[in-house]
């Protein structure tokens, strides 16, 4: 019975969510709409067993492209936000060729110069990608109406709805991939490489695949960023935001889908509701850089495994309730 | 012209004097330990606080301040040794990951403790080498140019001549053999990690006085030192020194001639080669991947 009204409920609770918030959190809630997506990519990435530190980058490439799209070529900005992701996408297609001759640590250390070496072209060539400072004034969502409900986007609710239904789906279509032949076959690349590939799994192309689609959902991620905020600038997608998607990523665990999402959340709802209230706005890279190091010694699986095992001893007991009654 | 390519060169050695400390301590932890410190800049910037706070603001002598600088980061080395890559020893992405975490709280600490604004300290010595009208060197810097040879003759004698520096060899050999021959492997993590931390500390200390010292310094150091282990090999202390000066030639040729941000990219660059044609650098050996 719980199991069929558990998605209904967490739909109509999300959609109530930002009524009872601030402003300023209704703000957040739309970054954190962002952030669920960019950390599911992420694990998406970790699949194959490839932990990369060049992943925020890749984001910004969705938001720079999506908003020179339009501001160069006047592209309408939903077309040109799924053509940020498509850019992206192509874009790790291209650095999969140096990358993926490199392994674990390597591929770390690769990724990041890779991610870094963006970052600086960014900085350096002020046309068109404006120098430092970035690009500004890009190209708000435009408003429309589906009936029921007028979509302004100055408002972050109309903004957080439009962002969550994108989100959604792109969840749903990363579920998808997961569960299908092509994801098992990730896990395979991940744990079994070598049976994979004496079984013909070219591992180069699934690798890269993994990449090329965490990349562009990222992208997605990145243009829906710069719709929003109107400005970006390299250092809106520094180490300093990597860390956090790791962190995300490590505090929450990535045995499971809904792990990094609980990470994400859990550490945000940590730092905006009890860090900003109490005034330890200086403290948050201290107490991220505590949690990272206390749940990677303490809790090395992750909040995930926790869930588990409240949820586990929970249906032992409804089996044997099962079989008292049978 | 001549003068300043003669210049050049001057600046090119300065840099590779303490780039080199740094990414042999590096490479001397990740030999012995296995794990990539990413909090390395971040020991950098410890070292040259250290400065900050006994030789600017308490007006100290700069040698006791930099000993001081070099004996507190390497003492925070071994706090990094026994909390976090003793527990994580069989779980190399794991140390890295809690170095990411420790590299957090140290730029906080920084951040609280002394505000995001550049520290102004005055050099030990105003002192100037007059070579000619445009070839010049501080006397500041030559300081740092000797000591560093200095420190790494003295690592030099000590992992080659002595009996810790043949044990810690051995363990980052092989840790299971040298374990067997009663070498402990705690006591050589611990001997490493103060002496790679150390030298951190003491090249941030030696140069406090000549770069912009603030909390976030230490990110252009560790990608730095990434490049150097990196092209020099991971975990070869010669290959570490050599391209410390190959880098150093590079980007101060390349930074005098176009600037700093293109530099950067030619480092990013030429590391990026080296992964791609040679993943085990100029000296690394196949067997330590």
């Amino acid at each position: 019975m719980l199991k069929y009204l558990i998605w209904p409920l967490l739909a109509v609770g999300l959609v109530l969510l930002p009524h009872g918030l601030s402003f300023s959190q209704q703000e957040i809630l739309v970054f954190l709409t962002i952030n669920v997506l960019l950390v599911s990519t992420y694990r998406l990435l970790t699949l194959t067993g490839e932990w990369s530190l060049g992943h925020v980058v890749i984001m910004g490439v969705g938001a720079y492209a999506s908003a020179l799209y339009t501001k160069e070529f006047g592209v309408w900005v939903p077309v040109s936000m799924l053509l940020g992701g498509v850019t992206a996408a192509l874009l790790a297609v291209l650095l999969s060729f140096p990358l993926f001759r490199m392994k674990g640590f390597y591929f770390l250390i690769g990724s990041f110069a890779a991610g870094e070496i963006i970052r600086l072209l960014w900085k350096r060539f002020r046309d068109p990608f404006g120098g430092p400072k970035g690009i500004k004034g890009i190209d708000p969502m435009p408003d429309f109406s589906i009936g029921i409900y007028d979509f302004d986007f100055f408002e972050p609710v109309s903004y957080y709805y439009f962002a969550g239904v994108v989100v959604v789906v792109c969840l749903w279509i990363l579920w998808r991939i997961e569960k299908s032949p092509v994801g098992l076959t990730f896990h395979a690349v991940h744990w079994q490489d070598k049976l994979a590939e004496a079984s013909g799994v070219n591992l180069r192309a699934y690798r890269t695949l993994a990449f090329a689609i965490a990349s562009g959902f990222a992208g997605v991620g990145g243009a829906l960023m710069a719709h929003y905020v109107g400005t970006i600038n390299p250092n809106s997608f520094d180490v300093e935001v990597m860390v956090f998607v790791l962190t995300w990523a490590i505090v929450g665990g990535t045995g499971t889908f809904y792990g990094p999402i609980l990470g994400c959340v859990a550490l945000t709802v940590l730092n905006e509701i009890v860090l900003r209230e109490l005034g330890f706005e200086q403290m948050r890279p201290l107490i991220y850089g505590a949690i990272l190091i206390l749940s990677i010694l303490f809790m090395p699986k992750g909040l995930e495994s926790v869930v588990q095992r409240l949820i586990q001893p929970r249906d032992k007991k409804s089996d044997a309730d099962r079989e008292a009654l049978s | 012209m001549i003068e300043l390519l003669a210049q050049t060169c001057l600046n090119a050695v300065y840099a590779a004097s303490y780039i080199s400390l740094v990414a042999v301590g590096l490479v001397l932890i990740f030999g012995v330990m296995g794990v990539i410190n990413f909090a390395h800049g971040e020991l950098f910037m410890a070292g040259a606080y250290a400065v900050v706070t006994l030789y600017a603001d308490l007006h100290l002598p700069f040698l006791v301040a930099v000993a001081v600088g070099l004996v507190f980061v390497g003492c925070l080395g071994l706090l990094m040794e026994r909390a976090l890559f003793r527990p994580l020893r069989d779980n190399p992405l794991g140390g890295l990951v809690a170095s990411i975490g420790f590299l957090m709280i140290l730029q906080a600490l920084a951040v609280l403790g002394y505000g995001v604004r550049m520290e102004h300290i005055p050099p030990a010595t105003q002192e100037v080498i007059v070579f000619s009208d445009k070839v010049r060197l501080p006397l500041a810097r030559l300081y740092v140019i000797i000591a560093s040879v200095v420190l790494l003759a003295a690592l030099w004698y000590f992992l080659k001549r002595t009996r810790f520096g043949w044990a810690l060899r051995a363990s980052a050999q092989d840790p299971e053999a040298a374990e067997l021959q009663g070498i402990s492997i705690n006591q050589t993590a611990r001997i490493a990690m103060f002496i790679g931390a150390g030298l951190a500390g003491i090249a941030g200390a030696l140069t406090a006085p000549l770069v912009s010292v603030n909390p976030h310094m230490g990110h252009s150091v560790i990608v730095t030192a990434f490049i150097v282990i990196i092209v020099g090999g991971v975990g070869s202390l010669e290959g570490a020194v050599v391209a410390s000066v190959v880098y150093a030639v590079v980007h101060t040729f390349v930074t005098t001639f176009y600037d700093g941000v293109i530099a950067d990219i030619v480092g990013l660059s030429l590391m990026l080669v080296v992964l791609i044609l040679k993943p085990t650098g100029l000296f690394g050996s196949a067997d330590r991947a």
